[in-house]
């Protein structure tokens, strides 16, 4: 897992005078599974068309296994593609389908029947050679996607959103059998989603982008529970995101009180943003509590309550098992280990993100 | 009522295909006429056929007409396929740009076209004859090629070229295995189109073509002025019914294109 396979050096894509990537550097390691998660137009997929060979940056340089390939086509590079909508040939049955990569290179018959049959195998659709894909389900097709890609035998496998099409039950089959194939086949998987909750789930590493730019590379625990600044914190899972000063190593103040922290390394007084997660909100009884407000609005939510507490001028994010009616007064205690300090940013690509913004492909 | 409402739209129609049609009816009964007058019937004689077949001018313009068909279907077909191509994959606004630039010589008035062909070629001194005809055809036979070839394109989807240059084809081969596939039934029914837009046209062959190169058009027109002679009627229905089986063709090409899209609808839902 430690041999570095890929490297995007200052990698800028520029598309009629907008930037779509402002300067990437990115590290693939060989068997990795590495997920480029972010909102629309963020650049994710663009990232992936490079690697692919797709598109050519505008600077920077793309190397594979230590070489540079920046002007190696796609038919020569040792990766494959399984696109969005799965792009299958409607006028090949599945069978051909997945013996086009061999077909190519002249592969024998004999050789193309054993290493199809393998790969139908493996994606469990044995028995539907003769069928026409169009004539299979949005699951089954993506199977056949996922086999055709990998016959060649590629070193990486690039998806794009490649579950966007399915529905929710499916897409957490699909996620958990494309997680048992990268582990069985041992191959490098760089995954394309904007869904938080998929990348968390399939990855070794997350790669976070914004604007063009990468908000933070770490495993799905750090990226939940260090978020790098107030994008990844909010767009990882709702947060609640707080101005506050960080007075000296492990003490801070925000919302009028003087907290303990666990954090250090800040400047003396230095404005940062705080984050606390919805779930690490206790509530107690308002005398109890670090902070005291009034419930606004409750949402159930199934697990839990999601609750809006009023506290001064602010609204924080409760998620709580205990229902308190709506217009109570409540306390609300975390400990010092659930709040977590970021460094002021002045990027727009860094401040938190915004839902409305939010559209269901990336074109790019 | 209801039973009144019906019989009428019933009557309607046929009254509206009788006004569509029975001047070709006339002509294709009378091709069969024994007698020579077209005021009287002598009963049933195929001589006329025979006749024709044996004239060596129409001969000519039949031969004229198929050559300049097929070369002219086969490099619209050719030129509209690469070009519809090109336009889908380009921006909406040179899109949009090219498709209308396309569809103005469709709806443009044929006289004009032949009238500005004609010019064009005279200005670059191309002699009338066969050449100018060739050229003329193409011209107006690529625009229908493109509206055939291009909702073959959209219904295509958008990584195909992609994904076989992915599995390791070099942008022809890709072209060739993955994306030619798609779109063929398109290609074919502008091709069949093409065929028809050449063999019907007159107004623009008339202008483009030189002295002595007749297609069939051309003749049944020179021929008209003299008074319409019994084998004109032969060789009209003769055309009548080529014309009319390659739009039955397309025509079923399209229906049962539509019917499998409908099925693979119906097919996705259910699972």
């Amino acid at each position: 897992m430690s041999k570095e396979l890929i490297n995007l050096k200052d990698i800028v894509m520029t598309f009629d005078g907008e930037d779509i990537l402002k300067s990437i550097n990115l590290t693939v390691k060989d068997e990795e599974f590495l997920t480029l998660l972010g909102p629309s137009g963020c650049g994710k997929t663009t990232t992936l068309r490079i690697i692919g060979g797709f598109l050519t940056p505008t600077s920077g340089d793309v190397y594979f296994d230590g070489k540079r390939i920046n002007d190696l086509p796609p038919y020569k590079r040792n990766v494959n593609t399984v696109f969005q909508k799965y792009a299958l040939f409607p006028h090949l049955n599945v069978y051909e389908n997945i013996a086009f990569g061999l077909r190519l290179k002249k592969v024998k018959e004999p050789e193309v029947k054993a290493r199809v049959e393998k790969m139908l195998k493996m994606v469990n659709l044995e028995g539907f050679e003769k069928r026409s894909p169009e004539l299979l389900s949005g699951g089954q097709q993506q199977r056949v996607a996922i086999a055709r890609a990998l016959i060649n035998h590629p070193k990486v496998l690039l998806l794009d959103e490649p579950l966007g099409a399915l529905d929710l039950k499916l897409r957490k089959e699909m996620q958990l059998e494309l997680k048992k194939i990268q582990r069985q086949l041992g191959i490098t998987f760089i995954y394309v989603t904007h869904d938080q909750e998929e990348a968390l789930t399939m990855s070794d590493t997350v790669v976070v982008m914004n604007g063009g730019l990468i908000q933070q590379i770490g495993t799905p625990q750090d990226i939940y529970n260090e978020p790098a600044n107030a994008f990844v914190a909010d767009f990882i899972g709702a947060s609640n995101i707080i101005d506050g000063v960080m007075v000296r190593d492990f003490t801070v103040d925000f919302m009028g009180h003087r907290f303990e922290c666990v954090d250090k390394g800040f400047a003396e007084n230095e404005p940062i943003d705080v984050v606390i997660r919805p779930e690490d909100f206790k509530l107690v009884k308002p005398e109890e509590g670090m902070l005291s407000g009034r419930v606004e609005s409750v949402i159930f939510k199934g697990v839990h309550y999601e609750s809006c507490v009023r506290v001064g001028e602010r609204d924080l994010l409760v998620h709580s098992t205990v229902c308190e009616p709506v217009g109570s007064e409540v306390g609300l205690s975390v400990i010092p280990f659930d709040i977590h300090i970021m460094h002021k940013s002045t990027d727009p690509a860094s401040q938190a993100f915004h839902y409305d913004e939010e559209g269901q492909e990336d074109e790019t | 009522m209801k039973s009144f409402w019906k019989a009428f739209k019933g009557i309607y129609s046929i009254l509206i295909f009788i006004f569509l049609y029975a001047p070709i009816v006339v002509l294709m009964v009378y091709s069969f006429n024994a007698n020579k007058s077209r005021g009287s019937w002598g009963g049933f004689s195929l001589k006329w056929y025979a006749k024709l077949f044996s004239n060596a001018d129409i001969l000519d313009a039949l031969k004229n007409t198929l050559i300049i068909t097929a070369l002219a279907a086969i490099i619209a077909t050719i030129i509209g396929t690469v070009s519809a191509i090109g336009i889908h994959y380009m921006g909406t606004r040179m899109k949009s740009l090219f498709l209308n630039v396309n569809y103005l010589p469709v709806m443009n008035p044929d006289i004009v076209t032949g009238i500005s062909l004609l010019l064009l070629f005279l200005f670059l001194g191309i002699k009338l004859g066969y050449v100018s005809l060739l050229l003329a055809h193409i011209t107006f036979n690529i625009p229908y090629v493109i509206i055939s070839v291009l909702p073959k394109l959209r219904q295509m989807n958008t990584h195909t070229l992609e994904a076989a240059m992915d599995l390791g084809a070099p942008p022809i081969t890709a072209f060739m295995k993955a994306v030619l596939p798609e779109i063929w039934p398109g290609v074919i029914t502008g091709f069949l189109l093409a065929i028809t837009m050449s063999i019907d046209d007159f107004v623009i062959s008339f202008f483009t073509t030189g002295p002595g190169i007749n297609t069939l058009s051309i003749y049944i027109y020179s021929q008209a002025k003299k008074g319409i002679k019994p084998e004109i009627n032969a060789l009209s229905a003769i055309m009548f019914i080529v014309v009319l089986v390659l739009l039955l063709i397309v025509n079923r090409r399209d229906t049962a294109d539509e019917r499998k899209e409908s099925k693979k609808v119906q097919h996705r839902r259910m699972n």
